[in-house]
């Protein structure tokens, strides 16, 4: 069967191709946690739906449910009106539900074209590439977007390869796109653009699109309904033109309290306390990641790095923490050569906040107490003449930060992996901001918290520059550095190409060289 | 997960001392009670081996009993066994906390026991007395270990190579060196059967133990199995070592220097393997042969990872697997069985023993309920 002879007489016959989907009563329980429960919403056809919740909401369990990756413990999904039994993300297909992941799933290697072909179900044995390149023409002619066709993936931009991904839907024939997070990997205008187009298909009734997001800005200029969750269950929702963006985040925290943001004190300039001088650094693959990145950072102030993931950011967080080495360039830190070891970061009073601490800044099987020692353990109280452990000190130590900063824990004793991903994360800080901090190292803190967590997170990290600290902040949450920064770097192509204080810059400037402009 | 706002309940600051230390006896069960587990069901399995062999699993296991445990006489032949069993499962339960598999101990333990016999032909001719004789033979036999795993660790800090592959193969490397020289330009010419080295005489073995049959070996592995203990678990340098091994990304940004430790471990390894050839030479064999390729090195891997690299578990358990090693030839003559009947059953255990790493945290009395804020 080949794409034209599938998706012709359907174009002809059903003006309408856009598919209405329900859910009634959807209940999913893992073991004594209960991640989805009761939820019922009706998305209409041709509409552009978003859902909104914070991480742990149950977002990705209800999509999850619908394409067949979990089966639900109770509830239907209706299709159409017609209820339809999904066992398997096979099933989803057939009914022409398709998803677009928060990352890739191309062939990095092959073409848009041969990733379109493989892609199919039917693909044949052996390919007659002539005929299906004319077939894929005549697809991407009915379609509002092209992609090239003849390019390797790998050298796609990300707006391109997420078009790709989309296109590969619409392709297999799904007429039911479910998005989850499709925005994480773009620049504002691509994700702008992505948006618009969907926005576009919809109304003209060519698809329905369910999108999983925590950005409002997204939910309230693109969308046309939304369903919020809170702990499992639905919250509320309705028309995105009834609701206001202080309803929809009260429907998504509820009654929690936020903490207000720290106040950014008004300071005086402070001396430079970090210098980075034309650094060059290598991927692991070997290729060039870091190409002569200048900059500077003072006391007092907190410089955000804006940039589309996966150009340099990453590698310039390891390079100043010490996991990953310079290949060329000189790291200053208070006007000296800073080599990153443990007597230096000791002396200079240098902490970090990398993203996902579970993976980078724990050991997951040390205790809650051990983890908190990592920068401690090596001097008195908790070792004696240098090399004796006194785990008694330790304990105590630990104690005492766990009350000031509030991590929730069974016990000292118990593993950092047992906590959840907030405490975690509370207890790194903890260890990290404790003492008196000259330089902060951060990158994308909040990625994956609450809200409650992020707010706290982030006054944190306000109140270490009130107090004099030089603090990096490495973000791919724009939103997160407009609200952090003193001022803006960008970082595309692995070099910084910008630089700006957050008063005379905006976000399509700031764009506009994410995208390498 | 609304967990920052709300009012702190009581006790959320963490519960007293004793539930700290309920929490640490629990885990430690744990650890003791899975591979015990695996035991028995490795036991159940190689019973069924036998019974296919129409063999009696119950006279095999009395065997075993009487033929390592049983009478003095077994008892101390275990333990003779034992000894090397301790040194090379340490040196490959070291290595283990900062996260290598290292299976290169024979190779150690065979050049260490080479190096020694080799160090001491002119002291021997030179008429030095025997206890600096020893003293010396031991050293340069655990530094010529420590060398040999050392590079095993330094290949894989500088230059990424798999540690597992490349000290197995430095084994064999190391095997052909010794036969080199044994077979070559150290071998004794006066004795025509065997290619080994000049034998050291007996003035210059090593003694055993007042009042036993074992030999010094023993007491040294144990010494140095708590000695490693508590560097491990009561030093800033165990400390940097377990995080290291738990997560060289987060041990780096702690500045931590996450090579060096990786190539100390490693010598640290080797020089336990080479002081198991030392006392192989110096209190068994009295001279370098190919004898000392008898498989320690192999049988400590199983013993280090039945003990969980624990360096004071490592003690019972290799006195558990002497008794094996030693009630083999009792089983052969009785039961008349192959020789290889006891590497079926060491094999088994190890296979058993690494299925049941997938049983840990899912036995709800050796856990700690975690507070339920946990999406």
């Amino acid at each position: 069967m080949s794409v034209a002879q599938a998706s012709a007489p359907a174009a002809a016959v059903a003006p309408m191709r856009a598919l209405s989907i329900e859910t009634i009563g959807m209940t999913k329980i893992f073991g004594s946690l209960v991640a989805l429960e009761d939820v019922s919403i009706k998305v209409e056809p041709g509409t552009f739906h978003a859902l909104l919740g914070e991480n742990g909401a149950g977002k990705s369990t209800l999509v999850k449910c619908i394409m067949g990756f979990y089966s639900a413990d109770k509830g239907q999904v209706l299709l159409n009106g017609q209820e339809v039994p999904i066992h398997n993300p096979r099933d989803a297909r057939a009914h022409g539900i398709g998803m677009v992941y928060q990352h890739f799933t191309l062939v990095p290697s092959l073409t848009g074209a041969e990733n379109l072909v493989i892609s199919r179900a039917d693909a044949p044995a052996i390919i007659d590439w002539k005929k299906e390149m004319a077939s894929l023409e005549t697809f991407l002619q009915r379609m509002p977007f092209r992609v090239p066709l003849d390019v390797p993936v790998s050298a796609m931009a990300a707006g391109e390869k997420q078009k790709l991904e989309i296109l590969k839907l619409l392709y297999l024939d799904q007429h039911l796109l479910i998005l989850d997070e499709p925005t994480s990997v773009l620049t504002p205008d691509e994700a702008d653009e992505m948006l618009g187009l969907l926005r576009g298909m919809a109304k003209r009734k060519d698809i329905t699109v369910i999108m999983i997001t925590h950005k409002f800005r997204e939910v309230t200029s693109f969308c046309d309904s939304v369903s919020v969750l809170r702990r499992g269950r639905l919250i509320g929702g309705g028309k995105v033109s009834d609701l206001s963006t202080e309803q929809m985040a009260r429907m998504m925290i509820g009654d929690t309290q936020i903490r207000e943001g720290a106040v950014r004190a008004a300071r005086p300039p402070g001396e430079t306390v970090m210098e980075l001088a034309a650094l060059y650094a290598d991927d692991d693959e070997g290729l060039p990641a870091l190409e002569q990145v200048n900059l500077k950072v003072h006391a007092g102030e907190i410089v955000g790095i804006a940039g589309v993931s996966g150009n340099g950011q990453s590698e310039l967080v390891e390079v100043l923490s010490g996991q990953r080495e310079l290949t060329d360039g000189r790291i200053l830190i208070k006007q000296k050569p800073f080599e990153p070891k443990r007597d230096s970061f000791y002396r200079l009073k240098i902490f970090g906040l990398p993203e996902e601490p579970l993976k980078n800044a724990t050991v997951p099987r040390m205790t809650v107490a051990e983890n908190m020692a990592f920068r401690t353990f090596d001097k008195p109280p908790a070792a004696k003449l240098g090399w004796w452990l006194s785990p008694g000190p330790m304990r105590a130590k630990a104690r005492e930060l766990i009350a000031r900063y509030r991590v929730k824990t069974p016990s000292p004793e118990t593993a950092i992996s047992d906590l959840s991903g907030g405490n975690v994360q509370r207890a790194v800080l903890a260890r990290e901001l404790s003492g008196d901090v000259d330089v902060l190292i951060v990158a994308n803190p909040c990625f994956g918290l609450d809200f409650a967590s992020v707010a706290e997170i982030r006054a944190q990290i306000m109140e270490q520059r009130n107090h004099g600290a030089a603090v990096l902040l490495v973000s791919e949450d724009l939103d997160e550095i407009l609200e952090l920064a003193d001022r803006i770097a960008v970082m595309s192509g692995g070099t910084i190409n910008y630089v700006a204080p957050v008063g005379e810059t905006d976000r399509a400037t700031i764009g506009k060289h994410m995208a390498g402009h | 997960m609304t967990d920052v706002a709300e009012p702190l309940r009581a006790g959320a600051i963490g519960p007293s001392h004793w539930d700290d230390l309920s929490i640490r006896v629990r885990r430690s069960a744990e650890f003791v009670a899975i591979p015990l587990f695996a035991l028995v069901v490795s036991a159940l399995l190689f019973s069924v081996f036998l019974f296919a062999l129409g063999k009696s699993p119950l006279d095999f296991y009395s065997l075993v009993y009487r033929g390592g445990f049983g009478t003095a006489f077994s008892l101390q032949n275990t333990f003779q066994r034992s000894a090397p069993l301790i040194l090379t499962a340490l040196a490959v339960a070291v290595p283990a906390r900062i996260g290598l598999v290292i299976i290169g101990g024979e190779g150690a333990l065979v050049l260490g026991g080479f190096a020694s016999a080799a160090i001491a032909i002119p002291l021997v001719l030179g008429k030095l007395p025997p206890i600096p004789t020893l003293l010396i033979m031991a050293v340069v036999g655990s530094f010529v270990g420590a060398v040999w795993i050392g590079i095993v660790g330094y290949l894989r800090y500088a230059r990424g190579v798999n540690e597992t592959i490349s000290s197995l193969l430095m084994t064999y490397i190391g095997i052909a060196i010794m036969n080199f020289f044994v077979e070559g330009s150290l071998r004794d010419l006066t004795n025509p059967n065997k290619p080994s080295t000049m034998p050291i005489g007996d003035a210059y073995m090593i003694g055993k133990i007042p009042g036993t049959d074992v030999h010094w070996g023993l007491a040294v592995g144990i010494v140095l199995a708590i000695l490693l203990h508590i560097l491990l678990t009561r030093t800033t340098f165990g400390f940097a070592v377990r995080v290291s091994g738990g997560n060289p990304r987060a041990a780096l940004a702690q500045g931590l220097p996450v090579g060096k430790l990786i190539v100390i471990c490693c010598m640290i390894a080797g020089a336990c393997a080479g002081l198991a050839g030392f006392f192989e030479v110096a209190a068994i064999q009295g001279r370098a042969n190919a004898s000392l390729a008898a498989g320690y090195g192999f049988t400590g891997i199983l013993v280090a990872f039945l003990a969980r690299h624990n360096p004071v578990a490592i003690i019972p358990v290799a006195i558990l697997f002497g008794g094996i090693v030693a009630s083999g030839g009792l089983i052969q003559r009785r039961m008349d069985l192959p020789d290889a009947t006891v590497l079926v059953l060491q094999g088994l255990t190890f296979v058993v023993l690494l299925m049941s790493e997938t049983l840990y945290g899912r036995f709800k009395i050796f856990q700690v309920k975690a507070a339920a804020d946990r999406t």
